[in-house]
C-alpha cells in the first residue's frame, strides 16, 4: 500500500483506439486520472473494456494514440511503470497447485514490497485461515479474493482491475470495495470495469461508456 | 530495482516451479520415462548385435533425449499461461528475461538432469565403451541447457496459439539439428579412441550463444504472444 502520498503521479490517455479484427472498438479516446481519483469503464460486452485494460497495462499496443505516465510513454517506461501499477485481469493469475501464501509471496516478489506481512493481506480479504490449503480447494469467490490479495503486498498507485467483484458474495463485495476506498485516500488511482454498482463513497468516479463511444 | 529483489524474485520463481513440479510428479517423470522406453526398445528392433549397437547408441541416446526434450517443452508456459500468471511476470518490475531465465533453469533441473543421471546405464545398455560414456555425459550436460533454452523461444512464440504443438515442432526441431550433430558424433568418436575438443568446443559456443540469446529472444516472444 503506498506508504507516501503519490500527489504528483498522473496517467493520461490522448486519442486512443483498437481496432480488432477489422472492428473499431473505441477511437478518439482521452481521459486523464490523478491521485485519489478511479475510472470505471461500462460498456456492453465487447465493447473493448478488457482491451483498454489491457492497453493500459502495456500488456496490448494502442493502434492509435499514447498513454502517458507522469508524462512519460508507459511504453517508453517499461518495467518503471509497471513498478507502479498493479493488474488482476480476467483470470485470476494464481497458481491452483500452490497455498496462498506461496501464491503471495511470489506476487511480493514480483514487484515493490511493502510492510504489509502476507498474513495481514490474507486476513484483510477474509482468507485468513487458509494460508496453507491448496488454493485449487478453495472456492471461485475465495480463489478471486486471494487475486485481488495480491494488490495489497507491493506498493503501487495504480490498480488496474477487470471485473474485480465477479464470483464475489455480498460480503465479499464489500470487503473489497471497502479497500479500494483506502486505497483511493491514501493517494492511489484505479481503472476498474464492472457489471456491478461500484460504491465507493470518498472517491471521485470518472465514468466512460464504451459502448456509446463505438464508430 | 536493486538487483538482491531481483535475486530474491530469481530464487523463489525457481523454488515455485520446482514446488509445482513436486506436486506434478506424474508428469515430471513422463518425458524421463520416454527416454528410458525409446533407448531400451531398439536394441530389441534392430537385434543385440554390440557391434551393431555400439554404432549407433550414440545417434539413439541423443535423439531420444531431444525427442524426450521436445515432448516437455510446452510446460514451460503453458500452464502460467492458461492461469494468467504469466501476464504478472511480464507486468513485474524485473526485467522479463531474468525472470524467464529461472524458468528454462527449472525446467532444465526437472528434466534435462534426470536424463543425464540416467544416461550412463543406457550407455552401457547398448555397450558402448567407458570412455565413449563418460563423454556423453559430457555432451548431455553441455547440451540439455541447450535444448531447454532454444525451446523456450519456441514454446513462448507458439504458447498464444491453441495448437501450438505442431508448429513448436517444426520450429524448434531444426535449431536443435547441429547440436545433435555435434553430439552424436563427439560420442562416436571418443568411441573410436579419438580426440573431442573440437566437438566440446562447439556444444560449449552453441551453449554460450543460446544461453546468452535465448532469454532476450524468449521474453520479446512472450510479449508478442500475449499482446
Amino acid at each position: 500500500m503506498a506508504s507516501q502520498p503519490n500527489n504528483n503521479l498522473t496517467l493520461a490517455a490522448a486519442d486512443l483506439a483498437c481496432i480488432r479484427d477489422d472492428r473499431t472498438l473505441f477511437s478518439g479516446l482521452a481521459f486523464s486520472i490523478g491521485p485519489g481519483e478511479a475510472l470505471l469503464l461500462e460498456g456492453r460486452n465487447g465493447s473493448g473494456k478488457t482491451s483498454l485494460l489491457r492497453i493500459l497495462c502495456g500488456i496490448r499496443l494502442p493502434d492509435a494514440g499514447r498513454i502517458n505516465w507522469c508524462s512519460e510513454d508507459i511504453n517508453r517506461l517499461g518495467a518503471d511503470y509497471h513498478e507502479h501499477t498493479a493488474y488482476v485481469g480476467h483470470r485470476d493469475g494464481i497458481k491452483l497447485d500452490l497455498t496462498p501464501l506461496e501464491n503471495l509471496a511470489m506476487a511480493r516478489a514480483l514487484g515493490k514490497p511493502n510492510d504489509t506481512t502476507l498474513e495481514e493481506a490474507l486476513e484483510k480479504v477474509d482468507l485468513y485461515g487458509f494460508e496453507d490449503v491448496l488454493t485449487r480447494n478453495l472456492s471461485a469467490g475465495q480463489q478471486r479474493r486471494l487475486a485481488l490479495a495480491r494488490l495489497l503486498v507491493t506498493d503501487t498507485a495504480l490498480w488496474i482491475l477487470d471485473e474485480p467483484f465477479t464470483s464475489l458474495d455480498v460480503h465479499g463485495i464489500k470487503v473489497i470495495e471497502e479497500l479500494l476506498d483506502q486505497h483511493t485516500s491514501r493517494g492511489g488511482m484505479l481503472a476498474v470495469t464492472s457489471h456491478h454498482a461500484v460504491n465507493l463513497a470518498n472517491t471521485s468516479i470518472q465514468r466512460i461508456n464504451l459502448s456509446e463511444l463505438a464508430a | 530495482m536493486t538487483s538482491d529483489s531481483l535475486l530474491r524474485a530469481f530464487t523463489l520463481l525457481l523454488k515455485r516451479d520446482l514446488t509445482l513440479a513436486m506436486r506434478h510428479r506424474a508428469e515430471m517423470i513422463n518425458p524421463l520415462l520416454f527416454f528410458v522406453l525409446v533407448t531400451s526398445l531398439f536394441p530389441l528392433g534392430i537385434g543385440a548385435d554390440p557391434k551393431l549397437l555400439q554404432a549407433v547408441g550414440p545417434g539413439v541416446i541423443w535423439v531420444a533425449a531431444l525427442l524426450a526434450a521436445l515432448l516437455s517443452l510446452e510446460g514451460i508456459f503453458r500452464s502460467d499461461f492458461e492461469d494468467g500468471t504469466l501476464e504478472q511476470f511480464l507486468l513485474s518490475s524485473h526485467p522479463v528475461s531474468v525472470l524467464v531465465l529461472a524458468k528454462i533453469l527449472a525446467h532444465w533441473l526437472i528434466t534435462g538432469l534426470p536424463l543425464l543421471v540416467i544416461s550412463p546405464l543406457l550407455g552401457v545398455l547398448l555397450g558402448l565403451p567407458g570412455d565413449a560414456i563418460i563423454i556423453l555425459l559430457v555432451t548431455l550436460a553441455l547440451g540439455t541447457p541447450v535444448l531447454s533454452l532454444i525451446g523456450a523461444v519456441g514454446v513462448a512464440l507458439t504458447v498464444g496459439l491453441r495448437k501450438g504443438g505442431m508448429i513448436l515442432s517444426l520450429l524448434v526441431l531444426p535449431l536443435y539439428v547441429p547440436l545433435l550433430i555435434f553430439a552424436a558424433s563427439a560420442v562416436d568418436t571418443a568411441a573410436a579412441g579419438l580426440p573431442v575438443t573440437a566437438h566440446l568446443s562447439l556444444i560449449s559456443a552453441l551453449l554460450v550463444l543460446s544461453l546468452s540469446l535465448s532469454p532476450l529472444a524468449t521474453a520479446a516472444a512472450l510479449r508478442i504472444s500475449l499482446s
